[in-house]
């Protein structure tokens, strides 16, 4: 697992370099800068995360009680992975170890509500326009417009799902967006009987649309293994939160990472020791950290997170369709760890659907309705970790606290972060297999973005504004001159010059 | 029943002048107009456009840096932009999705798109883009009382 590519040999004169600024499609604004030679050999590749680093210093000297809820404002797509981490962190600073049935239930019904939608939203909306289409297919039609156009009924279910997702989150949280649902200790409401119905109604569909889409994304695989097999493949060791009985469970659970081959490294290790299995590197080219276990070191202790990893670390899923079709994933892969970058789409897919039958079983449970949602207060502790498998991956947040109850330090891991090597790995073997020694073209530069993509990265950015996330591909020359620049924004593709 | 008019406000309360659209669905509310709804989120997204259903004419509101000040309406009629990063889908584009989605024309939608001028982290909106806003407010409260748009 060596960092091939990371940093262009001292020897190789007169590069040009292309910037893929911002990355389209994911969350937030990332970057990619690829360096070529005369002869088009590409000779470095390093993805960049513009990510703002200020939010763990505005959580500080906060009332510890507002964080849940701040915490959501990192960023308009995982809100509810930061608002129960924080509270699972939260829950031991004010000494709670167990939450009541209905708290806990109700926690991970929003959490799977969470889950489903987000993965909804990259599925359909932001992964399947490239995988219907091809990714070299016309520019306009790669999008989610161009899916409803094409294939209505599955850009149909795709919005169906995710507002499903929304609608669970909304009776859990109590509001669409920046909801209150989840505290230090418990949560501040329940369900009630209609809320239940409600949802009840429509879940048997939605259950039955995510094992169509498990279909979708695992007939694009038999069909074209050359392509999804292969397709920026590389080994790597990966990590998440398994049960106590090592089965698939994203609200709670200890840590366990497995090697490139599938070995355990270590297992049911508790969560609130996670600074010392973990080292955060710094790299001067990038704003985001390189985190690896320090049981392997910098080089060889670099991992993934996220679907493809939770699904091949966990022994079984606990629901009948989605253990049906982990277990033809397994089989696929011959019942070794299976590495190609596009079977995270496989696996967003199979959590899709262990997310919708998941939820289908929680709103058949009484508790939801329950009245008892706080746990006694327990001892005050100053500190606590709060760890959940967030779409993406493993989400890490950290709290100390003092006496009068202000935040002194926050320190939050999140999934794309320990993701970073990885998806730096994934783009540096796509531009060996696709670009290397080929006139780049958008369809080519496309491949890197669809490689990053895979991973559904979520760059934290919230902030928008009308007329502000252009894609511009620029050409320079080792003098730094501008060749050539192409321009994609919201009126189009042109060339600048 | 659903409200014939609809307010669509986005952005990031805790980013200094991006939390205009929502102060401005805010300000709406507390209003009580009969008819009228107003929701809010993080950005446009594509099950937005299943809000859209029902309604006899919609108003997408956002700050923005690059309009006139203090602010600026437009109709907007459905298109198939590039706008499909998963956090900047434009309302055009949301159009578009539930013309593609419901197989019927979208209901008539303007654009109000209010200046601003810092997204800082953590600060307050700005005096300037506040200005800005209570401009944009007595502008809307005209418009929302109007029962036919010319």
């Amino acid at each position: 697992m060596s960092f091939e590519l990371e940093t262009a040999p001292a020897t190789a004169q007169n590069l040009r370099r292309v910037a893929i600024d911002p990355v389209s499609r994911v969350e937030g604004h990332g970057k990619v800068t690829i360096l070529l030679d005369d002869q088009h050999r590409v000779h470095q590749v390093r993805l960049h995360i513009v990510e703002f680093r200020g939010f763990e210093r505005f959580i500080q000297g906060r009332p510890y009680w507002e964080v849940p809820v701040m915490v959501q404002r990192l960023c308009g797509i995982c809100p509810v992975s930061h608002h129960l981490a924080a509270s699972k962190a939260l829950d031991l600073v004010v000494g709670v170890d167990k939450l009541t049935p209905t708290a806990e239930k109700l926690r991970r019904l929003m959490h799977y509500g969470q889950i489903l939608q987000s993965h909804a939203l990259n599925f359909f909306h932001l992964s399947s326009p490239d995988l219907l289409f091809g990714f070299d297919a016309e520019v306009g039609k790669r999008n989610i417009i161009g899916v409803a156009e094409a294939h209505p009924d599955i850009a149909k279910k795709g919005i169906l799902l995710r507002k499903f997702g929304q609608e669970v989150i909304r009776v859990t949280a109590g509001k669409r967006v920046h909801g209150t649902g989840s505290v230090p200790g418990g949560v501040n409401r329940s369900l009630t009987r209609e809320e239940r119905d409600l949802l009840l109604k429509d879940i048997y569909q939605m259950v039955a649309w995510s094992r169509d889409a498990v279909n979708i994304i695992k007939q694009l695989h038999q069909q074209n293994p050359a392509l999804y097999d292969h397709f920026g493949t590389f080994r790597s060791n990966f990590m998440g939160l398994v049960a106590p009985d090592g089965s698939l469970d994203l609200y709670h659970g200890a840590l366990r990472a497995r090697d490139a081959d599938g070995k355990i490294l270590f297992d049911q290790v508790d969560y609130q020791t996670y600074n010392q299995l973990i080292t955060e590197e710094v790299k001067p080219w990038s704003y985001m950290k390189f985190p690896f276990l320090n049981l392997l070191g910098p080089e060889e202790g670099w991992y993934k997170v996220g679907p493809l990893a939770r699904v091949q670390n966990c022994d079984s899923i606990p629901t009948p369709f989605a253990e049906h079709e982990r277990k033809e994933l397994v089989a696929y892969a011959g019942h070794k760890p299976l590495h190609a970058t596009l079977a995270y789409h496989w696996a967003r897919m199979i959590e899709m659907l262990f997310a919708a039958e998941t939820i289908k079983d929680l709103l058949h449970d009484d508790d939801l309705e329950g009245h008892d949602l706080m746990a006694p207060a327990g001892e005050r502790r100053r500190e606590g970790v709060g760890v959940i498998e967030a779409p993406r991956g493993t989400l890490f947040h950290h709290y100390q606290v003092a006496d009068n109850d202000l935040v002194t330090m926050a320190n939050l891991i999140v999934s794309t972060t320990n993701n970073n090597q990885a998806m730096n790995t994934a783009v540096r073997e796509v531009a060996k297999q696709y670009l290397d020694g080929r006139e780049i073209t958008e369809g080519l530069l496309n491949h890197i973005e669809v490689a990053i993509r895979a991973f559904d990265p979520c760059l934290s950015c919230a902030t928008h504004a009308l007329g502000q996330m252009p894609l511009e591909v620029s050409l320079v020359d080792a003098e730094g001159t501008v060749i050539d620049r192409v321009c994609r924004d919201q009126g189009g593709v042109q060339h600048l010059s | 029943m659903t409200a014939p008019v609809l307010v669509f406000a986005w952005g990031n309360p805790s980013r200094g002048d991006d939390a205009l659209g929502p102060r401005f669905a805010e300000a709406i509310e507390a209003l009580a107009l009969p008819g009228v709804e107003c929701l809010t989120d993080f950005q446009l997204q594509v099950e937005h456009a299943l809000d859209l259903k029902g309604r006899q004419r919609v108003l997408f509101v956002d700050a923005s840096l690059s309009a006139s000040t203090p602010f600026q309406v437009s109709p907007v009629q459905p298109a198939r932009d590039a706008s499909f990063t998963s956090h900047a889908m434009s309302p055009a584009a949301v159009l578009q999705t539930y013309r593609d989605v419901e197989g019927e024309s979208p209901p008539p939608a303007w654009q109000l798109a209010i200046r601003g001028e810092a997204w800082e982290l953590g600060a307050e909106p700005s005096t300037q883009a506040l200005a800005h806003l209570a401009a944009a407010l007595r502008w809307a409260e005209e418009w929302l009382a109007t029962e036919t748009i010319a």
